[in-house]
């Protein structure tokens, strides 16, 4: 180790030991010791600290990260029915490519002019996803679509200078503990209350009647919906969600899954106030919970842009005649520009996924997004019906959703902890157990078909089903 | 430009005037292609159309471009190459360039870390899990902290799942209600004041006393029963440490608050002190910054949240756990504050950041502690020998740590050059632009360059010579500097369309509705 200790590290140009005595020559020093004079002694770390040795070759390192990863079982060696907050989407590998350059990779910022493409990667991002939802005002990404949606509605809290939020009571319990927390407790005195709105058992969708009563005091600030919902259901009421929500002066937050928007309506289209969602499905991976992303969008006008807390970026014209650029504008109101008078906070974000998704997008087209939505329904629609065929599987709802749909197991007697176990041993990951959060849907599973699975895979997940319900 | 006899090299930076992608579209063209359902698919469950209840079908197809794979390639290629990023030299302080191995990218690539879904049975990730939980030991061994948390997305969010679990600390006491304050200094990270502010909580906010912190006197003033918590760094942007840390600690403790380190500026202490040895109950680690993991010009990003084990009831969830070598996701408890993000966390990240640290071993970690303090005094030395420039607090003497901020106060008011001016004339050199400084500045015309461990004497060198070229253009012929940037992508904005909301465009399409489609 002594040996070894003395070569310089790879990854500093400065750990030459004749570089580092220039250093303290120049400043007439005889030891690094003597500059660190501002930390008192008693502040020092003087014991020894256990640290296992260093992996300074690749080789090395590398090989004991693959040991680590191999006792990993993916998504791509199993069959994977997993969904519900980040989706097993294909990733085109341009959208890897572009993401891995470097000048996009390593950086933190520069100049509308020395950063000039990025600038314009970000813009076509927000430019591509406002036209998926039909918004011409897109914020800089947020962490995560819980994010998004515990931004949107503080923003709407301040429009209305009210402090109760309407949410659906099916929701991603992920999402829900996100939104809980930017709600604050009821002893902070800008807690906003959280009051849930009932969602019709027959058809899973947003019951109107218990939403519109209560509106009916007219101290609603926000109504948050989604489309597809938790469950997968399209939300067919969204129209009437939004004019409940204006009627009672209340904003409407519509929230998305932007992959299903080339074949379901977009919400902009529709009236919704604000708009949030994933950004993971675009051309992202999971990673495990890495890959998501959050967005918020909404109409271009002075009340709503002076509410966003994200960064925002603008064409803009150069000093240069016929030139363009793009800049960030509205500084003043971010944390970054005003600290505890900014409009919550924003920091690092999720913006290098945003060049995936600008790439994604472009790769996509229009005529991308319609045939990988129509394929992915009807391929969801399969899945529910190959299930719904075997003996004590029912799909309560079996129609009108997107790519994720409810799988009951009550007659079969099984729990779905049972169930998930046995399709483990069999190289199959079921979908998510709803049976702890929401018990009135019993022994159910939320299962997630997208482009990824083809009918070989479907049938496989059936025949592997009928097996694993019959013992 | 020439670049004067400096020995300067030549730099233009590649224009390709690159269009918008929306409009290099031409209908029909095709990026991607997705097969049709199979025969079988289609025969049980009809077409797509009939699937999707007709209320809720799209009825105008999104205008997104219509364009072919490699032209989309080429078009993002060239948008990379119109971005600076770092290929040169950029010493952006605050934010701790380094090196990001480009094998941890490759790993993390890998399916079995990207083709994870976070709500797979723990027995599938167990390699994932046993990651997580050895960097969190690792960062315990540089904390002395009990448990770390990586939930949080950013340094931001990490300062705000802090003040979450401040309020669920004195939730739990039931203080919640009077314990409304949260002190943080003038110097901390905006971060600190805007999450308190964002979670509930009022801000005092510290000012600097004579010895370039905020004195101990200004802190008792601040201190009450009303004291939630402390959100400080050390050292701070000016390379000055606070020597009575372990002093405010006690203080605040002896109020009932909780103390929080922000480990922002980790590099210029790394190994020679610990936020748990001075008291503090908790601390913040940015893995894309002080850990080696890329920046990503802006995230995804972690910031890694440790604790005392007296707070851990109190934390996000969940917690990776191990127990005889099997690791598990582990609920905190009925006092937990529940979830600041989705998920466990940006664990790419994560893992690249455990690589990075065990590439370094802990003697490189001391190295990269001690390289980055010689570095930023070598380079002080240097700088103030420069025309225009300043020192912060130039009566405080003694050595900096990892950081310094100066000023071209002197600059400006000599010339009339500003330290945008300057910024931009940076990057005509091939140099990412600068730091100024965070809100507020206190300084006029700051810039707070940070070296680190990255850069190498040359860089370090060239860098200066830059800035000495452009003190020399500023006081002999300043136009050169007021115009700049001359050899960027483009010249520098236009400012007065921004803050207009006749005329800022956020999108494509709200543009188009302003200016027509082909307004330059």
């Amino acid at each position: 180790m002594a040996e070894t200790a003395r070569r310089a590290h790879p990854f500093m140009p400065n750990s030459v030991p004749e570089i580092k005595q220039q250093l303290l020559d120049a400043l007439g020093v005889d030891s690094v010791e003597a500059l660190f004079e501002q930390i008192p002694d008693a502040h020092r770390l003087k014991d020894t600290v256990d640290f296992p040795p260093a992996l300074s070759s690749e080789v090395e390192l590398r090989r004991h990260m693959l040991d680590l990863l191999s006792r990993n079982r993916s998504c791509e060696d199993n069959l994977s029915f997993l969904g519900g907050g980040i989706w097993q989407h294909h990733v085109p590998a341009v959208c890897t490519e572009i993401m891995g350059r470097s000048e996009f990779l390593t950086p933190v910022w520069g100049t509308p002019s020395s950063d000039h493409g990025r600038n314009q990667a970000w813009f076509e991002f927000c430019s591509q996803l406002g036209e998926l939802v039909g918004a011409e005002m897109i914020g800089m990404p947020v962490y995560s679509w819980g994010c998004a949606v515990g931004h949107a509605i503080r923003m709407a809290a301040r429009i209305t200078g009210r402090s109760k939020v309407l949410l659906p009571r099916v929701l991603d319990p992920e999402r829900r503990a996100v939104i809980d927390s930017y709600c604050e407790p009821p002893e902070m005195p800008s807690h906003i209350e959280i009051v849930e709105f009932a969602i019709d058992p027959k058809t899973g969708l947003v019951d109107l009647t218990d939403l519109e009563a209560r509106l009916g005091a007219g101290d609603v600030a926000a109504v948050y919906f989604e489309t597809p919902s938790w469950l997968g259901m399209i939300e067919t009421g969204a129209e009437q969600i939004v004019e409940l929500a204006r009627k009672a002066g209340a904003q409407s937050i519509a929230g998305v899954d932007p992959i299903s928007l080339g074949v379901l309506a977009a919400p902009g289209d529709y009236g919704a106030d604000l708009i949030v969602g994933s950004t993971q499905p675009l051309g992202i991976p999971m990673s495990c919970g890495g890959g998501v992303g959050g967005f918020i969008a909404s109409r271009d006008e002075p009340r709503y842009a002076y509410e966003y807390p994200t960064l925002m970026l603008s064409i803009a014209h150069t000093q240069r005649e016929g030139e363009r650029g793009f800049s960030m504008t509205l500084m003043h109101q971010s944390s970054y520009g005003s600290r505890e008078e900014g409009k919550d906070w924003t920091g690092n974000s999720t913006y290098l996924h945003a060049i995936a998704g600008a790439v994604y997008m472009s790769l996509l087209g229009p005529e991308g997004f319609q045939e990988l939505g129509e394929l992915i329904v009807q391929r969801a629609h399969y899945a529910a019906r190959l299930l719904g065929d075997i003996n004590g599987v029912r799909i309560p709802y079996p129609t009108g959703f997107f790519k994720e749909f409810v799988v009951n197991f009550d007659d079969t007697g099984k729990s779905v902890a049972e169930i998930n176990a046995a399709l483990l041993e069999r190289g199959i990951f079921g979908g998510i157990d709803l049976s702890g959060h929401f018990p009135e849907l019993g022994a159910s599973a939320l299962y997630c078909v997208t482009e990824v699975h083809n009918e070989a895979d479907l049938r496989r997940l059936a025949d592997t089903l009928k097996e694993v319900c019959k013992q | 430009m020439t670049s004067s006899t400096r020995g300067l090299r030549r730099y233009q930076a590649p224009i390709w005037d690159e269009p918008l992608i929306m409009e290099i579209s031409r209908a029909g063209r095709r990026g991607q292609h997705f097969p049709a359902a199979e025969p079988a698919v289609r025969k049980a469950v009809g077409d797509a159309a009939s699937l999707i209840p007709a209320a809720a079908r799209r009825r105008a197809r999104p205008e997104l471009p219509e364009v072919s794979e490699p032209d989309v390639l080429r078009h993002y290629l060239h948008l990379s190459q119109e971005t600076l990023g770092m290929i040169g030299i950029s010493l952006f302080g605050t934010c701790t360039m380094k090196y990001n191995p480009r094998v941890n990218e490759l790993l993390a690539a890998r399916h079995e870390l990207a083709q994870l879904h976070p709500q797979q049975d723990p027995s599938t990730m167990q390699g994932m899990l046993e990651i997580v939980h050895n960097f969190d030991l690792l960062l315990r061994k540089l904390s002395g902290m009990d448990q770390f948390l990586f939930q949080a997305a950013g340094g931001a969010d990490a300062a705000y799942t802090h003040a979450c679990v401040t309020r669920a600390y004195h939730r739990a006491r039931g203080e919640l209600d009077r314990r409304t304050q949260i002190i943080t200094s003038i110097q901390a990270h905006p971060c600190n004041p805007a999450t308190a502010d964002a979670a509930g909580f009022e801000v005092i906010t510290l000012n600097l006393g004579e010895k370039g912190y905020p004195s101990l006197d200004a802190l008792k003033a601040a201190v009450s029963d009303r004291t939630a918590a402390l959100m400080i760094n050390n050292p701070d942007d000016m390379g000055i440490y606070n020597p009575e840390i372990a002093e405010w600690v006690r203080i605040v403790h002896e109020a009932g608050g909780l103390c929080f380190y922000d480990h922002a500026n980790f590099n210029g202490v790394m190994t020679k002190i610990r936020a748990r040895d001075l008291g503090f109950d908790a601390c913040m680690f940015m893995l894309h910054k002080t850990f080696g993991v890329p920046k990503g010009g802006g995230g995804p990003a972690v910031g890694a949240y440790g604790c005392s084990e007296a707070l851990k009831p109190f934390l996000p969830g969940p917690l990776v756990t191990e127990d005889h070598g099997v690791y598990s996701l582990t609920d905190p408890g009925p006092d937990s504050a529940g979830k600041v993000r989705e998920y466990l966390g940006n664990l790419q990240q994560v893992a690249k950041a455990y690589a990075w640290t065990r590439a370094m071993g802990f003697d490189g970690l001391a190295e990269a502690c001690d390289i980055s303090v010689l570095i930023n005094n070598y380079m002080e030395k240097e700088l103030l020998n420069i025309r225009g420039v300043t020192r912060s607090h130039p009566d405080i003497p003694g050595w900096r740590m990892e950081m310094t901020r100066y000023s071209l106060e002197q600059l400006y008011e000599d010339t009339g050059v500003t330290v945008f001016d300057v910024v931009n004339r940076f990057t005509d050199f091939g140099i990412d632009a600068l730091w100024l400084a965070h809100e507020p500045w206190i300084l006029p015309h700051p810039f707070t360059p940070e070296v680190g461990e990255m850069w190498s004497i040359e860089d370090v060198d060239y860098w200066m010579a830059v800035l000495k070229q452009i003190s020399d253009e500023a006081y002999s012929n300043p136009e050169i500097v007021q115009k700049a940037p001359h050899n960027a992508t483009v010249a520098a904005i236009k400012p007065e369309t921004l803050e207009d909301p006749e005329k800022w465009a956020m999108t494509w399409r709200a543009y188009k509705r302003k200016f027509g489609a082909h307004a330059a």
